[in-house]
């Protein structure tokens, strides 16, 4: 059976409304998208949908309690629950330069989790 | 009392202090210090942990903390002098700053220029006035987002927010991400006040409703939260009786609007524009008292840093230009108004002379969610141009550039007004 979806492109803030003709996974149409990122956003959310997750992580000795993260790429948004847990369960010990790998490889997505800030050691 | 002089004092070291001091720096002004409250640089930017950020201004997405760092990076390559912890008391219109920290006491600092970037507060559950209780459980959404994110303590479990600013989405998702029962997000307008990728990024993908037309209109419980009352409301936005349902909540969250925090300017009597709530500006972003400018959500409350960067650019090139005393003013001025649709315009007014400059990006918000729109620019009534957007919605700022050509090319001109039309047949 032919659906047609109308999705809000997420790549950037513009927002375009992207209509999406399929047939189970095969895409048969895509309009409205302002640019080619809007045409593989499409087919990505038809197929398996995939986002970065940006949460925190926490710190010893840190100068906070918490270092923000985020993927290195965008994991299956179905994953979302299970790597939380991952990256809940872990300490990582500062300071901590923005950039820094803290957990390789994450649920085998491919993507990493890095730091994105300095995180100095305590102030004391 | 310690006095010190300086070239530029720029007050508030988040992405619009830090944007306009880099920026004068790499203009010629090297005698520049930042003044800031927190403990650290950034502003709200180290607590915005999500992405979407730096799309516009980099080309490449990245986090809150991630933007904040490279602009923290750029000051600190600069022999920029930052004072952290240290609150400003008072601005006079000679351009005396008055603050303090736990170091040196109490200072004057006498500017040749300065630049207010103290950027906007949260609306709160006063300013709304819910009736009910009033238990714990009830905070703000960046509050939260601050407990979260910073301090590391979720502040509920099951949660309910009200209204559909950005910072309630994103707190939304966040909270689910974090374990919480997100309930609903309740917004008393028929449309969101948010970025559309943030309701489909932080809503439709965990499957949390958007209650549009609701609102909150009791709060219940002694000591926690236990629950809100949440009713739909009518065209007037009343709400309806008959429609009350009771949501068991610990926590509610508010996410209804930033107030830009202008007490400081107000002491230099900087004259503020009751529609942004930010100071009246012309193109360079100067306020009403000269010597003194005015950048980011302190001017007006933007849904995107990006635009924030690109407006305190012009805050600082143009400070820089005025303490190097090659900043003249035409002596004519013209006047942005904003016509139909059109909730705010900045600049207010347009009055240097052209300098270097190429173009002058006006900033605007529709006053509703309009689809297939031409923008028409007048100048004293006569049409300059239009171009076609394929909608624009409240939660967007729009940014239309205003060519000098066209402005040399008019010659003195009065007024510039700007309205915002659906198309016909639409």
């Amino acid at each position: 059976m032919i659906e047609t979806k109308t999705l809000t492109c997420v790549a950037c803030p513009k927002g375009c409304e992207v209509t999406v003709e399929y047939e189970g996974d095969e895409i048969i149409e895509i309009k409205g998208n302002a640019c080619p990122q809007g045409q593989s956003y499409a087919e990505e959310e038809i197929v398996a949908p995939t986002r970065i997750l940006p949460t925190t992580i926490k710190v010893k000795n840190g100068a906070l309690a918490l270092c923000p993260v985020k993927t290195t790429k965008q994991i299956p948004l179905e994953n979302m629950f299970e790597a939380m847990e991952i990256i809940g369960n872990k300490v990582i010990e500062a300071p901590i330069s923005m950039g820094d790998v803290l957990i390789e490889n994450i649920l085998d997505t491919g993507a990493d989790i890095v730091a994105t800030r300095d995180m100095p050691a305590e102030i004391k | 009392m310690r006095k010190v002089k300086k070239d530029l004092v720029v007050i508030g070291g988040g992405p619009a202090g830090l944007a306009a001091a880099k920026t004068a720096y790499d203009d010629g002004i090297k005698d520049v210090m930042i003044l800031e409250r927190d403990f650290e640089l950034g502003g709200i930017l180290p607590q915005c942990i999500h992405n979407g950020f730096g799309l516009h201004h980099f080309k490449e997405e990245l986090t809150g903390p991630e933007y904040a760092q490279r602009f923290i990076n750029d000051v600190e390559e600069r022999d920029i002098e930052v004072k952290l912890d240290t609150m400003v008391l008072d601005v006079t219109k000679e351009r005396k700053v008055y603050a303090m920290n736990k170091k040196e006491g109490f200072l004057e600092i006498e500017a040749k220029a300065v630049v207010l970037a103290m950027g906007c507060r949260e609306r709160t559950s006063g300013a709304i006035g819910i009736p009910g209780t009033r238990p714990a459980g009830v905070l703000t959404a960046g509050t939260a987002q601050r407990y979260t994110n910073i301090e590391g303590f979720v502040p509920g479990k099951e949660v309910v927010i009200l209204g559909s600013g950005d910072i309630g989405l994103i707190m939304a998702r966040r909270m689910k991400l974090e374990g919480a029962d997100v309930k609903a997000v309740c917004e008393l307008l028929p449309y969101t006040g948010g970025l559309t990728r943030n309701v489909v990024q932080c809503l439709e993908d965990y499957d949390i409703p958007l209650m549009l037309n609701h609102t909150v209109t009791a709060i219940k419980g002694e000591g926690r939260l236990e629950a809100v009352e949440i009713s739909e409301v009518d065209e007037n936005l009343k709400p309806i009786p008959e429609t009350a349902k009771t949501i068991k909540a610990d926590t509610l969250l508010l996410s209804v609007g930033l107030i830009p925090e202008n007490e400081l300017s107000k002491k230099a009597d900087v004259v503020l524009d009751e529609r942004t709530g930010g100071p009246i500006v012309n193109e360079g972003r100067e306020t009403n008292i000269e010597g003194i400018f005015a950048c980011g959500n302190v001017l007006h409350v933007h849904d995107l840093v990006d635009w924030v960067t690109e407006e305190s650019q012009i805050a600082g090139k143009h400070a820089a230009k005025y303490i190097k005393d090659n900043y003249e003013k035409t002596g004519s001025c013209a006047e942005l108004k904003a016509g139909e649709n059109v909730s705010y315009v900045i600049p207010q007014k347009i009055e240097l002379e052209a300098g270097d400059r190429k173009r002058i990006p006006l900033y605007m918000r529709v006053s509703t969610p309009l689809t297939a729109v031409d923008i028409n620019l007048y100048a004293d009534g006569e049409k300059l141009y239009s171009f076609s957007e394929p909608f624009a919605k409240p939660g967007e700022m729009i940014s239309v550039p205003l060519a000098q050509k066209t402005l040399d090319d008019l010659g003195n001109v009065d007024e510039i007004k700007v309205d915002i039309i659906e198309k016909e047949g639409n």
